[in-house]
């Protein structure tokens, strides 16, 4: 075969790519050994002192813990389910709707804001739901006095998690549009022949053919029941709401970064890392069990 | 759908009609109370009487901006940093797709090439063996630690090699009979046949890079070393993340000045603003074929 010579020319393209991988993602990997050391910078990885498991030890009984693990699986696992819920009913509603030009039009629209950053979005939203901003000045029309929105760690979830499914519904509706579109128009019209109407068009029709996205889109969200958003909850906290609002990654930072326990964020670091990739494992190997998933 | 439309129908479309117009709505409506804010006079925005529409029209905050070097300085960093990753990301995923779309047969490492790539995508060391790494390697307050910071985007990779294994074979073995090499092959054949990907991939470094704050944070060491957002960040964001008690807030929030502020966070939205909904078409198709295969 002609393309055997062509093998080298193959590794030759891989180089750049790989040394990306192997410098930034692949060197840090090793860098988890800060966890069971008493990590002195000046000393490197290799001769700060070796401590085992203290650190962990040390989690473990640390009152904050709990706290901060309870709060990022709520935060989280709200995240999810209305990530899968909102934009499942947003593209059924849009699928109903037959001017073209205007599904177009809202479908740009409601992409927007995806593409906008957390901390543009904080800005604004800081902003929005100040003690005199448009918010309260809505609330204030119905007798009701402001609250000062972000100081209220009641509220902070549901701030995090509404926010985040305004960002993303819109973007997350994609695949279940093209879930939508590929559903056989054949169906529809024999349905409409059998007498039924739109209602029963959705429940027999329309649920059914998607339910295969739907399924597999669930499974692979299992992979980020510790992913409650970075750069959203670190740009929208404050001390006052830590209580339900402190999540493993702005702990890390904070841990790590700012008070240089380098130990001890790691260590809270890699806990996250292990119980993520355990969980993204079985997600995929569920997807593909079921709805025939592979990633490549 | 083939009946005539009967009276409760027609009650049904334009209800949903007005529902989903009504839901657009309210995606725009923050960012089109933020331009208000920019437009209105200073005391009417820290009083919080501005609604839809600005208070005391006036251009004066975007003039303050014209004359602000450490914005203007941001976004020529940003601006650097999203031209720098957009070159970097589109040689490198493409040439590491390109090998990596090819059999087993053909390229027998290929599998456990994948496997490494996607082990890297789904586990890492966490933030601060990241943060070491990068400071041993000497980055801290360089554009490089911005660009290759985040690592090998490893997902448009596996998207790019996806749509690469799509194309059509017989093109492939038809220019191989006529003897073209791999190099060829690759910018010749498949960069323009796989536009719609590329497109999409080049779209989210894009807005990744534009985006992206806390490398901008972490990995300079001085404010005039900021990208656009962690400037922004600094600005609007950090005196909320320091108060301590519900008084604090609320005067901090009179103290800023929120209309330069608005200015700022709106210059900032219109690049990511004015490119996407061009590549609509392509992102869309690039996601679906990408993500969620048969």
């Amino acid at each position: 075969m002609r393309n055997r010579a062509f093998v080298k020319h193959y590794y030759l393209m891989l180089i750049p790519g790989f040394a990306w991988l192997i410098l930034f993602s692949i060197v840090p990997m090793f860098g988890i050994v800060i966890a069971f050391e008493d990590f002195n910078p000046t000393r490197g990885f290799f001769r700060s002192e070796w401590i085992g498991l203290d650190n962990f030890e040390y989690l473990f009984l640390m009152n904050d813990s709990k706290t901060i693990f309870i709060n990022t699986i709520v935060i989280a696992v709200g995240k999810i389910v209305s990530n899968l819920i909102v934009p499942l009913t947003f593209a059924l509603l849009l699928n109903e709707l037959r001017v073209t030009v205007l599904k177009r039009w809202i479908q740009t629209i409601v992409y927007m804001p995806h593409f906008l950053s957390w901390v543009i979005l904080s800005g604004i939203l800081l902003d929005v739901f100040s003690h005199n901003g448009p918010v309260n000045g809505v609330l204030a029309i119905f007798g009701i006095n402001p609250i000062i929105f972000f100081a209220k760690p009641g509220l902070f979830p549901f701030l995090i998690i509404g926010s985040d499914t305004w960002k993303e519904f819109g973007f997350n509706t994609i695949i279940y549009l093209a879930a939508l579109a590929g559903i056989n128009p054949a169906l529809y019209e024999a349905a409409a022949i059998d007498g039924a109407g739109r209602f029963k068009r959705l429940v027999h029709v329309t649920l059914p053919g998607i339910s295969t996205t739907i399924v597999l889109l669930a499974v692979l969200s299992l992979g980020n029941v510790l992913n409650a958003g970075f750069d959203q909850i670190f740009n929208l906290y404050n001390p006052i709401v830590y209580s339900t609002g402190d999540v493993i990654d702005t702990w890390v930072y904070r841990t790590g970064l700012l008070n240089l326990q380098y130990g001890l964020a790691t260590a809270a670091g890699l806990l996250k890392s292990v119980i993520s990739f355990v969980l993204i494992v079985v997600s995929y190997t569920l997807a593909s069990k079921f709805a025939n998933y592979r990633i490549f | 759908m083939v009946q005539g439309k009967t009276y409760s129908s027609k009650i049904f479309d334009i209800s949903l009609i007005i529902l989903l117009c009504l839901i657009a709505f309210f995606c725009v409506l923050p960012l089109w109370y933020t331009l208000a804010v920019s437009l209105s006079e200073k005391a009417a925005a820290t009083a919080g009487e501005v609604r839809l529409w600005p208070v005391g029209f006036n251009m004066h905050s975007y003039k303050q901006i014209v004359g602000d070097m450490k914005f203007f300085h941001s976004f020529l960093i940003s601006v650097e940093r999203v031209s720098l990753a957009a070159i970097v990301n589109f040689v490198i995923i493409v040439s590491m797709a390109y090998p990596l779309s090819k059999s087993t047969k053909e390229f027998r490492i290929r599998n456990v090439l994948m496997w490494i790539l996607v082990f890297a995508m789904l586990f890492n060391g966490g933030l601060i063996p990241w943060y070491m790494t990068i400071k041993s390697l000497n980055l801290i307050d360089s554009i490089w630690a911005l660009v290759l910071g985040g690592g090998l985007p490893v997902f448009n990779v596996i998207l790019v090699i996806n749509y690469f294994r799509n194309l059509p074979k017989e093109m492939e073995e038809a220019a191989l009979v006529d003897g073209v090499g791999p190099w060829n092959m690759m910018i010749k054949m498949f960069i323009p046949l796989s536009v719609p990907v590329l497109a999409t991939i080049s779209l989210f470094t894009i807005v990744y890079h534009w985006n992206e704050f806390f490398n901008g944070l972490v990995l300079t060491s001085k404010g005039d070393h900021y990208p656009l957002q962690t400037y922004i960040q600094q600005l609007v964001v950090v005196i909320n993340t320091q108060t301590m008690t519900e008084d604090q807030l609320k005067t901090l929030n009179e103290m800023s000045n929120q209309t330069l502020n608005a200015a700022k966070i709106f210059i900032a939205m219109i690049p990511v603003l004015a490119i996407y909904p061009f590549l609509q078409r392509f992102f869309i198709h690039g996601i679906t074929l990408g993500s969620v295969k048969e």
